[in-house]
């Protein structure tokens, strides 16, 4: 490397990210190291009643959710015709791969014995569990996602041969992506249909699936706008003309589409809640928990999504965003945590430790660092000159 | 069942039956098997005096409970089953008095444990219980999770080779033609182990003869789909801690209707997104299309016009060229008279 770069590199490494993530990268060793000598139990919260905590509601449920960008985008693009929004394919599944890759990562201090999560797959099949379904998909969609990543690798490589070939591969790939995000997407969701007893009637329903996959659509698009937002000022010395030029028309497309399919959830809600005719635990204090979630965090952003795309608002429909994200980590966490177990005595409930909260801070850490680095080093948010307009 | 045949018709149908028809079968079969046993527990004759405890944590080689077996104060806080505790008896104060309630796994019929492991670690035994073998189990916990009981428990404190821990109903032992444990050892018979069947008849029986004595039900008959463990009380159950809106649904039943979505979306949604790519493909033609002709057009039309200016313009010149011409040549008419005149001027002065 050149003495500028090193120069520049040596200029940077004191940022203010770089000593957060530093710390919360050497605490986060810290912990792992505990989790593999001690047990869960000297780093987490679970217990007997609360064998789910942090670690699936938020590095699996929220991770897998919002990594949605991956399917929306491609889907969107070469599905749907929608070319215009080709720049903002790479950046989106990059930000999948790395997602789903984490919660992977994130599964092996969760469950007991890591290295048997093959098992499921290679060794004795149980079919008649929806997480077996969660599992294969997302085993697989791993590797889909990968392979979807790679032309960005090789055309860094200068590997011109294969890149071609993974390319002409794109329909394929995209088309199974959808097919495999479907499933895990609203799979997880039908993962608690086993627990009636065990989770609140208001967040309990058989359309959980339905729920689910609808939701990781808005999670996707918003994700997409919201990273788009968060990369630009680091990023912007790497992106393109094209990508530039675009970025605008698919923040307001993304924002419409986000706008329609929240409006969409919330209907689909509602009719959930009719359907098991649960008005009367409105009136509860889950109820009016349950009303923030559906008015502040999915009637409110559809609206400002709407308003956004109307007036061409930039700012609005990126708070929308924002808001449309967190309501996603929120919904989540009502399922996995707050909802359930709901009938235990307040003693007996679950709330994270600092140990497993700073191992998702680790991994989402790892996460933005390996963003960073890739994204800085081969073609996501420009074109490789070697390949212009070539889609 | 008319909407589970049409989804099988339509999983058979699709290319992907090969990944839902064997799930959904598995399914429907973990029970409940002729030969299924159960226990029976009567909670009018319960006197928690913790032997089956001590008899489970025996047989089982459970480590020693931190207070001793007959220590009983520790009935005065309701206690759950965890990882080196398969059971536990627990006090209630009721509207009928004390009474004393036993806690176990209650082998369900259609174990909700098993239907959810994804490595198939539980198995419905045909004798009724519900074993669990850790050589496959990933530790995922989703047994925990799923089980409505709350029954199997996890060794947090194992960092690297942790197990599920639940009550086996002594599988070993009645293998070997034994009682469970805590059945043989209750001094008051409020255990009865037997043959399922037989069970819900004693119970019956029971409640016939001393209508006063029970409520009338039988906890476990129905619960969940059924368990092989059941329980006959004098109290509402509820009020002997044990939950009464679980329903008669098994588990997976519960899950039925999510598993036979796959196929349909395995098998539909190729269809459908092919389907929207081929329009979104066509568009994209007769956009192109339409635009090549537009291009066209316009040429045309371009040329067309160029054309029309040509001649206008050809014949402005042709205009100003004949213009010029004329002049010219009445210039030169002028000249050629001019002198003429002049001449005949000058003729006509010099005459
Ligand atoms: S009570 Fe729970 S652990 Fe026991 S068989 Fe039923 S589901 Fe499984
Ligand atoms: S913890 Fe083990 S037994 Fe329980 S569901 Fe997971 S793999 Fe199966």
């Amino acid at each position: 490397m050149s003495v500028e770069t090193t120069a520049v590199a040596k200029k940077s490494l004191f940022t203010p990210f770089n000593l957060i993530a530093t710390v919360i990268l050497i605490a986060g060793l810290v912990v792992t190291v505990m989790r593999f000598t001690g047990g869960l139990g000297t780093v987490t919260n679970l217990d007997q009643n609360n064998p789910w905590g942090l670690w699936i509601g938020f590095d699996l449920l929220c991770g897998v959710a919002l990594a949605a960008g991956g399917y929306t985008t491609s889907a969107a693009c070469y599905l749907f015709g929608l070319k215009r929004y080709h720049a903002g394919v790479r950046p989106a599944i990059l930000t999948a791969f790395l997602g789903y890759a984490l919660v992977v990562f994130a599964l092996g201090y969760d469950v007991g014995r890591p290295w048997r999560l093959p098992y499921p797959i290679f060794v004795q099949q149980g079919t008649t569990s929806l997480l077996f379904e969660v599992g294969l998909c997302v085993m697989i969609y791993l590797s889909v996602l990968f392979v979807e990543f790679t032309p960005a690798l090789f055309e860094w490589l200068g590997m011109k041969k294969i890149r071609n070939i993974v390319v002409k591969a794109t329909l394929a790939l995209t088309i199974l992506g959808v097919i495999l995000s479907t499933l895990h997407q609203s799979s997880l969701g039908a993962l608690y249909t086993i627990v009636p007893s065990k989770l609140h009637p208001l967040w309990y329903s058989q359309y959980l699936p339905v729920f689910f996959f609808v939701s990781s659509i808005c999670a996707g698009l918003s994700m997409v706008i919201f990273e788009g937002t968060l990369s630009h000022k680091p990023m912007h010395h790497l992106m393109d003309k094209e990508y530039l030029d675009n970025h605008d028309g698919l923040i307001l497309g993304f924002g419409k589409a986000a706008s329609l399919v929240l409006f969409g959830y919330f209907a689909i809600k509602v009719i959930g809640l009719a359907y098991d005719n649960n008005w009367h635990y409105l009136a509860t204090g889950y109820g009016a928990w349950f009303l923030v979630e559906m008015l502040g965090f999915v009637a409110l952003p559809s609206f400002l999504y709407a308003v956004g795309v109307r007036d061409k608002n930039l700012t609005v429909i990126r708070w929308a965003a924002g808001l449309t994200v967190l309501g996603i980590i929120v919904n989540r966490f009502n399922i996995s945590m707050v909802a359930f177990n709901y009938q235990l005595p307040a003693a007996q409930r679950y709330f994270p430790s600092w140990g497993e909260i700073t191992i998702s801070l680790f991994v989402v850490t790892i996460g933005v660092l390996a963003f960073r680095f890739i994204s800085t080093k081969m073609p996501i948010f420009y074109e490789h000159p070697d390949y212009k307009g070539e889609h | 069942m008319l909407r589970r045949t049409f989804l099988g018709l339509l999983g058979a149908a699709g290319a992907s039956a090969a990944l839902a028809t064997p799930a959904k079968a598995a399914n429907k079969h973990f029970g409940p098997h002729p030969d299924t046993h159960g226990v029976l527990f009567d909670a009018t004759r319960c006197i928690g005096c913790r032997q089956c405890e001590q008899a489970c944590n025996e047989v089982n080689e459970l480590p020693a409970p931190a207070k001793p077996f007959d220590d009983l104060t520790v009935l005065d806080v309701e206690r759950r089953t965890d990882d080196k505790t398969y059971t536990v008896v627990n006090k209630y104060q009721t509207s009928k008095g004390v009474f004393f309630r036993k806690n176990q796994c209650n082998h369900c019929l259609e174990p909700a444990c098993a239907s959810a492991c994804f490595v198939k670690a539980f198995k419905k035994q045909p004798n009724g219980a519900v074993t669990y073998d850790a050589s496959v189990c990933v530790g995922c916990r989703y047994c925990m999770v799923a089980c409505p009981f709350s029954i199997p428990t996890y060794e947090y404190d194992e960092p690297l080779t942790p197990r599920v821990r639940k009550c086996t109903m002594c599988y070993p032992r009645l293998q070997e033609g034994k009682l469970p444990g805590c059945v043989e050892r209750c001094p008051k018979e409020a255990l009865t182990f037997g043959l399922r069947e037989e069970l819900i008849k004693i119970a019956r029986k029971r409640i016939e003869t001393y209508p006063d004595r029970y409520v009338d039900h039988i906890y476990g008959e129905h619960e969940m789909g059924g368990t092989s463990w059941m329980y006959l009380s004098g109290v509402p159950f509820s009020e002997i801690g044990m939950r009464e809106d679980l329903g008669t649904a098994s588990a997976p039943e519960l899950t039925a209707g999510p598993l036979a979505a796959v196929p349909i979306v395995v098998g539909l949604w190729p269809v459908l997104l092919g389907g929207i790519y081929a329009v979104s493909q066509r568009n994209a033609k007769v956009a192109n299309e339409e635009r090549v002709k537009a291009v066209k057009d316009a040429l045309r039309r371009a040329g067309d016009e160029a054309e029309k200016k040509l001649h206008e313009e050809l014949g402005k010149a042709e205009q100003a060229s004949q213009r010029r011409i004329e002049v010219e040549v009445k210039k030169a008419v002028e000249e050629a008279l001019a002198p003429k005149e002049e001449d005949a001027g000058t003729n006509e002065e010099e005459s």
